[in-house]
């Protein structure tokens, strides 16, 4: 590109006086995207719109601070959510209080299960938000890239980067598992609302390998995802320095194995009788 | 040397566009790759063929006129290396090496391996200037620049515009060089007053061009003949929200 010379010109203007001047040559291709690709005459001088203070709400970063944003209050959310899974570790009791408390949050302020429903309409508000961007951007990707190469580029920078649309959709098909399984228990054969300690135990039962299976592929999907994820939303909010990059990318791989450790223990401490 | 080539051949902007094969011998491993393919064109012209058609101008890995993926690597095997700057020694006697042009929808190919990047073109015009008084040049020490504020903003300045971030890119995003542009020219005081008017812009002709959004993949830093690096993107992005913000 950059086809743009500048240099000093002598003329002479309409009073005959000569005059130097600084000037840019312009003699870049025809502007417009149309016109690039018909290779036909370019939009006249100042076609293009004065573009600040157009709306910018769909611009490509926009849509990013979003997935950041809307991200990061997920993993806020798994941090809880593991959290109150390793109370099984402390006991029956302490689980399933901890489990009936989630329903009683904010009484006697609020109504009992209103702070649970706060909270998890907080939550399907990121989880849409975060797939609705994340759509909309890979659209664009595809749009931007119509012809593939014939050769497959190698991967240069990050495998956990590559993978980020996949492992989304594993995870996104696991929360709907996971919430008709413990939540609802409408695929749980032996579900029951006021156990959720047994009803963890006999949800990782060995005759239902399959489901532990998936459990542990979307929690392994989660840990690439975050791996990737923490760090590209802090850089997508801002982060510039090179050595706040190495914290972050530090951080995001700690925070990931401390999640994938901390929600594999419970089906690992089932399936060996540590908890039963 | 002897090699087996296969390129990218498509007659002009509407022709689908094939990969052909050619072999090519005793190229010298002193050869720059371009020079190889010119040894490749000049069989071809006598042969009474079509020549490839390639971009390139200075040869010194300077202006950012030449690239093209080399087996699936845009500019090929060497970091920090431009195509006309590679060497023939990088390969090996007898390998395959498959060549293509960069591929984005906003990069349309002309012919062959050359497309035009005239997109970039839209993205400089949407922001990257200043306002400066016209006249006699300032003095050259007029404006105080501390030391490494300047030496940041050189290596921002260094991009050479030649595509290779938008062709390594999984999302075909131009990311990587509106960031290097809004950075050289927002670390000087000579670029503050547009400092917020710019980065919008900018985006906005990114995005109108038809390049995909930035995932922070890294894919194209490691591929750049000048090694901008990627934390130039969190500061595009850090400006872009304070300039969204309304500061």
């Amino acid at each position: 590109m950059a086809i743009e010379s500048i240099g000093f010109m002598h003329w002479t203007n309409s009073d005959g006086v000569p005059t130097v001047k600084f000037v840019a040559v312009d003699t870049s291709a025809p502007a417009g995207k149309a016109a690039r690709q018909k290779a036909g005459p370019g939009r006249p001088a100042g076609a293009r719109k004065p573009a600040v203070g157009r709306s910018s709400a769909r611009s490509t970063v926009v849509l990013k601070i979003i997935m950041a944003v809307s991200g990061i209050v997920l993993v806020g959310f798994l941090f809880a959510h593991m959290a109150g899974n390793l109370k099984i570790f402390v006991g029956q009791e302490s689980f399933d209080h901890y489990a009936h408390w989630l329903r009683e949050i904010g009484e006697p302020a609020l109504p009992p299960v209103w702070a649970l429903w706060i909270m998890r309409v907080g939550l399907l508000v990121s989880v849409i938000a975060h797939i609705v961007s994340a759509a909309v951007l890979t659209v664009r990707a595809r749009k931007a890239r119509p012809v593939r190469y014939a050769h497959r580029p190698k991967v240069q920078g990050s495998y956990a980067a590559r993978t980020m649309r996949w492992g989304g959709v594993i995870v996104f098909l696991f929360i709907i598992w996971h919430l008709l399984d413990m939540t609802t228990g409408t695929v749980h054969p032996e579900f029951d609302p006021a156990k959720p300690y047994a009803n963890v135990i006999s949800a990782f039962a060995p005759e239902r390998w399959y489901v532990t299976a998936f459990y542990v592929l979307a929690i392994l999907a989660i840990g690439f995802h975050l791996r990737h994820g923490i760090f590209s939303a802090v850089r997508t909010l801002g982060q510039q320095s090179a050595r706040g990059e190495r914290i972050a990318k530090t951080i995001a791989l700690v925070l990931s194995v401390i999640l994938v450790a901390g929600f594999l223990s419970v089906p690992f401490a089932v399936l060996t009788g540590l908890v039963s | 040397m002897n090699l087996k080539l296969r390129v990218w051949r498509q007659k002009g902007p509407e022709d689908k566009g094939r990969m052909v094969t050619y072999e090519v011998t005793d190229i010298s491993p002193d050869a720059s790759f371009l020079e190889m393919l010119d040894v490749l064109n000049e069989r071809l012209i006598l042969e009474g063929d079509e020549p490839i058609a390639f971009d390139h101008d200075c040869r010194e890995g300077i202006c950012g006129m030449c690239g093209m993926m080399i087996n699936g690597v845009a500019h090929g095997p060497e970091r920090a290396t431009t195509t006309c700057q590679l060497h023939m020694r990088h390969f090996k006697d007898g390998d395959s090496i498959d060549i293509e042009p960069w591929r984005a929808a906003a990069f349309p190919v002309i012919k062959d391996l050359v497309v035009n990047r005239g997109a970039f073109d839209e993205i400089i015009q949407a922001g990257g200037y200043i306002t400066a008084p016209t006249g006699t040049a300032p003095d050259a020490h007029a404006t105080p620049i501390p030391k490494a504020d300047a030496d940041a903003a050189f290596e921002a300045a260094t991009c050479i515009g030649c595509g290779a971030c938008v062709a390594a890119c999984p999302n075909g995003s131009s990311m990587l060089f509106t960031a290097a542009k809004v950075a050289h020219l927002g670390l000087m005081p000579q670029g503050q007053p547009e400092r917020s008017s710019r980065v919008i812009s900018m985006i906005e002709a990114q995005d109108e061009a038809g390049f995909g959004g930035c995932t922070n993949a890294g894919e194209c830093t490691t591929v750049c003949p000048k090694g901008i690096p990627l934390n130039l993107i969190g500061r595009l992005n850090a400006d872009y929200i304070k300039a969204v913000s309304g500061r």
